[in-house]
């Protein structure tokens, strides 16, 4: 399979199945939709019209060497690998810990509702979570790398069971040859010198929350008074962000119907001096006033397209920074298990809340249907995590044959859930932003690889 | 090539024997970013 598109004068060929990129130039783009069901006098009497003989036969030639290569037309074999694959035993190798039900803003998007999940206010105790790093320990079989992240709500309004949480993990990853890997996501209110400094030291990476200009943010994340909450939680951001010498954090904003022109508050967001940044679209119940609508999509490939253009020319004049969804790494990615078998959610991945209660990931959490057990007696309702396990890109209709599925995965299963009442569909307004993404991250390398003449 | 440059030389179908160790990160890094020290 062969995905070709034009994008910022580039013509980008995807060989699906090999993951090799091709910049190409005209009499390529236009041969490559004839090659498998044309013979070469058929393409060139296709052409002949528009380009000089010579050029095709060249054309053919080159198109057929890479197809020997098996980095053009390249079969794909993976799906009885993958069926075998997904049958494999698992082991826990990561947890998000609703360290607390409780935030001090009232973002107007929150899926957790003011952090509390569709039920009550609650903050998670050390017990608790205590229990939770050694049910991750002994489900996490001979995997070394463990990951846990702080999250909520709001963590820092429990910063205390975080710090002890995280030393009881250091004392026990000796125990156990394992190695703990910390995260935290906060808003910003609470951050103070004591929590920045131990995050500095404990966390491998931070999110930090916040939408891009000061309307925007100010109009979606403000305080359940009304007032908004950028003026404090910028200052605070950027000494985090220097603090960690720009690395191993992000500012993670949210995007909706209200602010389309969102590649402006991207380009505010570097412009303040953040260099790792992610704004990503808001996933909302259509009727929601914010909720992203199949008719912006015109509108936000042309912000997407803007941003990747604005980011090259950026790179190109030293001072450029990263775009959570432009990131692509297309020598060292990981192996096509793990691109076929998505994010692990309700296998690898779980989420637990203040008192223990185990769910697939956070998006879930306050859906009794996806309730699979707790942290003391550990995973009773293994038939949820059977459903998660037996989920890859060819379990899934729309996903099986679409270019994107080496870079996507298959996509979110709670937004499957949420738009269509089962894991196994796709969140279609993500998908087409998602595709969108992926066209413009391998225009961005080609652009930087300097393809532009022939 | 006069008319097709190549920007990788990474062909997944090489992953799939060394493939599947499961020390990655988790993704949501997204899978198209992530690094694996395993399988290049």
């Amino acid at each position: 399979m062969v995905h070709q598109y034009k994008n910022n004068g580039y013509n980008i060929v995807l060989d699906v199945n090999s993951g090799a990129v091709h910049v190409v130039d005209d009499v390529v783009y236009d041969a490559l939709p004839l090659f498998e069901d044309h013979t070469q006098s058929e393409i060139e009497s296709c052409l002949r019209g528009k380009y000089p003989l010579e050029e095709i036969r060249e054309a053919v030639t080159e198109i057929s060497q890479l197809k020997e290569a098996e980095a053009l037309f390249t079969p794909d074999e993976y799906e009885g690998y993958i069926e075998e694959f997904t049958n494999r035993p698992t082991v826990v190798k990561a947890l998000c810990l609703h360290i607390a039900h409780d935030c001090n803003l009232a973002c107007r998007y929150c899926f957790a509702q003011e952090g509390e999940y569709h039920g009550k206010r609650e903050l998670m105790s050390f017990e608790t979570g205590k229990a939770a790093l050694d049910f991750l320990i002994a489900n996490s079989g001979n995997r070394r790398n463990l990951e846990v992240d702080f999250f909520g709500g709001e963590p820092t309004l429990n910063f205390q069971v975080v710090k002890d949480l995280t030393a009881y993990g250091r004392e026990q990853e000796k125990l156990h040859n394992k190695k703990f890997r910390f995260t935290l996501t906060t808003n910003g209110v609470l951050l103070n010198e004591d929590i920045m400094e131990f995050a500095n030291r404990e966390m491998s990476n931070v999110v930090l929350s916040i939408d891009g200009r000061k309307e925007v943010n100010d109009k979606m994340r403000p305080f359940p008074n009304g007032t908004g909450s950028y003026d404090l939680i910028v200052p605070k951001f950027l000494e985090l962000a220097g603090k960690r010498n720009q690395e191993n954090y992000y500012v993670r904003g949210t995007y909706t119907h209200h602010n389309l022109d969102f590649s402006k508050d991207v380009l505010h967001l570097a412009d303040l001096g953040f260099r790792q940044i992610s704004v990503e679209p808001v996933v909302a119940p259509p009727e929601a006033d914010y909720a992203i609508q199949e008719d912006d999509l015109p509108a936000l490939y042309e912000q997407y397209d803007l941003l990747a253009k604005e980011m090259v020319s950026r790179q190109k004049s030293g001072n450029g920074f990263t775009f959570f969804h432009f990131m692509i790494d297309l020598e060292g990615g990981p192996c096509v298990a793990k691109r076929l078998s998505g994010c692990g959610s309700g296998t690898e991945y779980l989420a637990v809340t203040p008192w223990g209660d185990l769910y697939p990931c956070h998006q879930f959490v306050g859906n009794e249907r996806f309730l699979m057990g707790n942290v003391r007696d550990g995973v009773t309702n293994t038939k949820i995590r059977d459903e998660f396990k037996g989920c890859s890109v060819y379990t899934k209709e729309k996903c099986r044959n679409c270019f994107a599925r080496f870079y996507c995965s298959g996509g979110c299963a709670a937004n499957s859930y949420n738009f269509h009442g089962n894991i196994q569909d796709a969140y279609d307004i993500g998908c087409a932003l998602q595709k969108k993404r992926i066209e413009c991250a391998i225009m961005i390398k080609a652009a930087l690889a300097d393809c532009d003449s022939f | 090539m006069k008319h097709i440059k190549t920007l990788n030389t990474k062909k997944l179908q090489n992953t799939v024997k060394k493939g599947g160790c499961g020390e990655c990160q988790t993704s949501c890094c997204t899978v198209g970013n992530q690094t694996c020290e395993h399988s290049k």
